[in-house]
């Protein structure tokens, strides 16, 4: 059999043996699952009947006496603070509040109550709002208007193409939540794909297997194998997401319901995040081939990895930023920078859509970089990785890669 | 044609000279001993022959060929500094580092039984490589570094950590080796293995060839003019003796050039005295070495 099959078919079978790799691999679709199901527990277990509040008022105003009924709530009419204030502590009524005589040139209400609480409740306030403009424009508009005045937008957007036709993809929190979860997932993946190629080879140069290995292949078929097998494993690892992720959609929809009944798993999306994993966990292994070889321990070289690995996380610390300037020419620059494009783009994709000429632009630079990056790594292991219990100044890998 | 052929070898890292056109010749159904002092270019030397490393200049021929990875397969490599897969058991450890070597996955467990068996550790055949002693694990590793019947096996410091039964389970194992037809090179700093055990040797120090050849004819080179007496009964004045030096036990007489050992014998006998033990002081490969590397060191 071919050297390399054989350092990918090892690297392969241990990587997926080990205890971290299996346990990282179902925890996603095992906690999903669990998540599903204390919500099923949850919800059959406590589902208080929805009770129907009762606030008091006085009004000074004069006039505040229909739309007593508002949803969740009844509005009891006292002639005196007094009277509502006995019967609130007789708890007659859940709270109570005073429309003072200046309230139309004020807006200002007191508002009485027995709890300590942060903020009024937003279902006490908005029924307590409604009570008071219905009540405010009753007589000078009609009935139907005013339900409008209350909630004058329900906006249904439809996106076209530039044809006009209506678009496949929607947009919307319901297309976000999927981009935004892969992306999520691309960056765990990213990560401790990546670090399981350091673990391998520095766990072989700690071992001192290095020069055993060199004797049986060269350093390219031991490198190839072992790019090729920890990152099988790791794709192995976000295939297992992406197949769970529709069956755990389809069951937490019909358990939750609501927004993830709506959303949709589109095959672009699986595609372009899998193409990003590859190229983006080809990126960070040389990356981290080139760490382990300068490092003389496993415990070394892990210390160094996050150095690099942040720069994938990074997007996130901009998330919110990208939410609210979603078309920022920053987010494009940053798509096309190799070590930041495979969880922004997947992010983007989610949010405003990615033109197909910045995906091609994104994923060229990151195959560019990882050959160009694997060329001067290769150097690297080429002076290090028969180097044990030393690791070289800053200066002498410069001179390394620079000299070859 | 030799096993091993080194055509004025050199290999530099940055401003440091590790071989300086270095040559020889290992032949089959030989044991020939690499030896010098640390930091002498002999790990140097073996990296390049297994094709680890390239020289800087020269040329290593390994059965004919220019070594390579083609030539890997045919060649077996313990280096000093070595281990396993400390989480894989022994016959998985064994079973891949063989494959890697090109054998026949049919073929390695049969083989790696036998091997296991001639070396008492069949019982550590599942037992993972972690809970091996050092010596034990030394042993995987010569077994790793022979199972698919190499014609040249390398072996740097083989005999670190086993105790003297591995020890001499291991001389047998390579003299039968040689015996097979196979060249074995073996580098140590243990002299009195490389005495015991090779035919011939190259001692090299700072990347150069110090000494090379067979081990008899450079120990005979190095033989001073002196005998080495133990008996009982008082020496007598000897003519020709210019020089006496007492060693724990037994006494040396240093010749002149015209004395032969010959006459001091008939002649101690012919005193009388008792002789036990009567040799031509021959010196030891240590001494040897300290000579002639010390030589270079002055």
């Amino acid at each position: 059999m071919n050297r390399t099959r054989l350092v990918f078919r090892h690297e392969f079978v241990q990587t997926i043996r080990k205890k971290g790799f299996i346990i990282l691999t179902l925890s996603l679709p095992v906690l999903a699952i669990l998540g599903i199901g204390i919500f099923r527990i949850a919800s059959g277990v406590a589902v208080p009947a929805a009770a129907v509040m009762r606030i008091g008022y006085v009004d000074n105003v004069g006039g505040f006496d229909q739309f007593t009924s508002q949803k969740g709530a009844d509005l009891v009419h006292f002639d005196s603070p007094e009277a509502a204030t006995q019967a609130l502590v007789q708890r007659d009524i859940d709270e109570y509040f005073v429309i003072p005589s200046d309230y139309v040139a004020t807006g200002v209400i007191a508002r009485y109550t027995l709890q300590k609480e942060l903020a009024p409740p937003p279902a006490t306030a908005a029924a307590i709002k409604e009570f008071l403009s219905a009540n405010l424009l009753a007589g000078k508009i009609p009935p139907n208007v005013i339900s409008r005045i209350e909630a004058p937008l329900i906006a249904i957007t439809t996106t076209l193409t530039s044809t006009g036709a209506v678009a496949a993809d929607q947009g919307g929190f319901a297309s976000f939540i999927i981009p935004a979860l892969f992306s999520v997932l691309l960056c765990f993946a990213l990560m401790f794909t990546s670090n399981y190629v350091l673990q391998g080879l520095s766990e072989e140069k700690e071992n001192r297997l290095m020069e055993i290995l060199l004797s049986s292949v060269s350093t390219r078929q031991l490198v190839t194998g072992k790019l090729l097998g920890r990152g099988a494993a790791g794709l192995l690892q976000v295939l297992v997401w992406v197949i769970s992720l529709p069956l755990l959609l389809r069951l937490a929809s019909s358990t939750i319901g609501g927004l993830l009944s709506t959303i949709q798993l589109p095959p672009a999306v699986l595609l372009i995040g899998v193409a990003y994993f590859i190229l983006g966990y080809s990126m960070f292994a040389v990356l981290l081939l080139g760490v382990a070889a300068v490092t003389s321990s496993t415990r070394e070289a892990q210390a160094l990895a996050p150095i690099f690995t942040m720069f994938a996380v990074a997007p996130f610390w901009f998330s919110s930023l990208l939410v609210l300037v979603p078309n920022s020419p920053v987010w494009v620059v940053f798509s096309i920078v190799p070590f930041s494009a495979p969880v922004l783009v997947m992010l983007r994709l989610g949010l405003t859509g990615v033109p197909a000429w910045q995906l091609a632009l994104s994923m060229a630079v990151l195959a560019f970089s990882t050959v160009a990056g694997l060329m001067l790594v290769a150097r690297l292991l080429r002076t290090y990785l028969l180097m044990y219990g030393k690791r070289p100044h800053l200066r002498e890998i410069l001179r390394s890669i620079r000299t070859g | 044609m030799p096993i091993v052929e080194v055509r004025d070898v050199a290999k530099s890292f940055a401003d440091k000279v590790a071989v300086a056109g270095l040559s020889f010749a290992v032949e089959g159904h030989e044991i020939f001993g690499l030896i010098g002092p640390n930091g002498a270019g002999k790990t140097t030397t073996l990296r390049m022959m297994m094709d680890i490393i390239k020289p800087d200049s020269g040329e290593v021929r390994i059965l004919g060929a220019v070594a390579s990875e083609a030539t890997k397969a045919r060649l077996g490599y313990l280096p000093e500094e070595s281990g396993l897969y400390r989480k894989l058991t022994v016959i998985d450890c064994i079973t891949y580092l063989a494959s890697l070597k090109g054998m026949d996955p049919h073929l390695i467990g049969a083989r790696a039984d036998t091997l296991l068996d001639r070396m008492g550790m069949l019982p550590q055949k599942r037992k993972r490589i972690e809970a091996l002693s050092k010596g034990m694990a030394q042993i995987i590793q010569l077994m790793v570094t022979i199972i698919h019947d190499p014609e040249l096996v390398v072996l740097d410091e083989p005999f670190s950590g086993l105790d003297p039964v591995n020890t001499e389970r291991v001389k047998e194992l390579l003299v039968e080796l040689r015996d097979q037809g196979k060249a074995v090179i073996l580098s140590t700093h243990q002299m009195n293995q490389v005495e015991a055990l090779c035919d011939r040797i190259l001692m090299i120090d700072n990347g150069r060839a110090v000494l090379y050849g067979d081990l008899e004819e450079i120990r005979a080179k190095y033989r001073g003019h002196s005998v080495l007496v133990d008996g009982e009964g008082e020496m007598p004045q000897i003519a020709g003796v210019i020089e006496k030096r007492d060693h724990k036990n037994d006494v040396e007489l240093v010749l002149d050039s015209t004395t032969t050992p010959q006459e001091v014998l008939k002649h101690l006998v012919g005193a009388g005295m008792a002789i036990r033990r009567f040799e031509v002081a021959t010196p030891s490969l240590n001494e040897i070495f300290l000579r002639a590397v010390g030589r270079n060191h002055e």
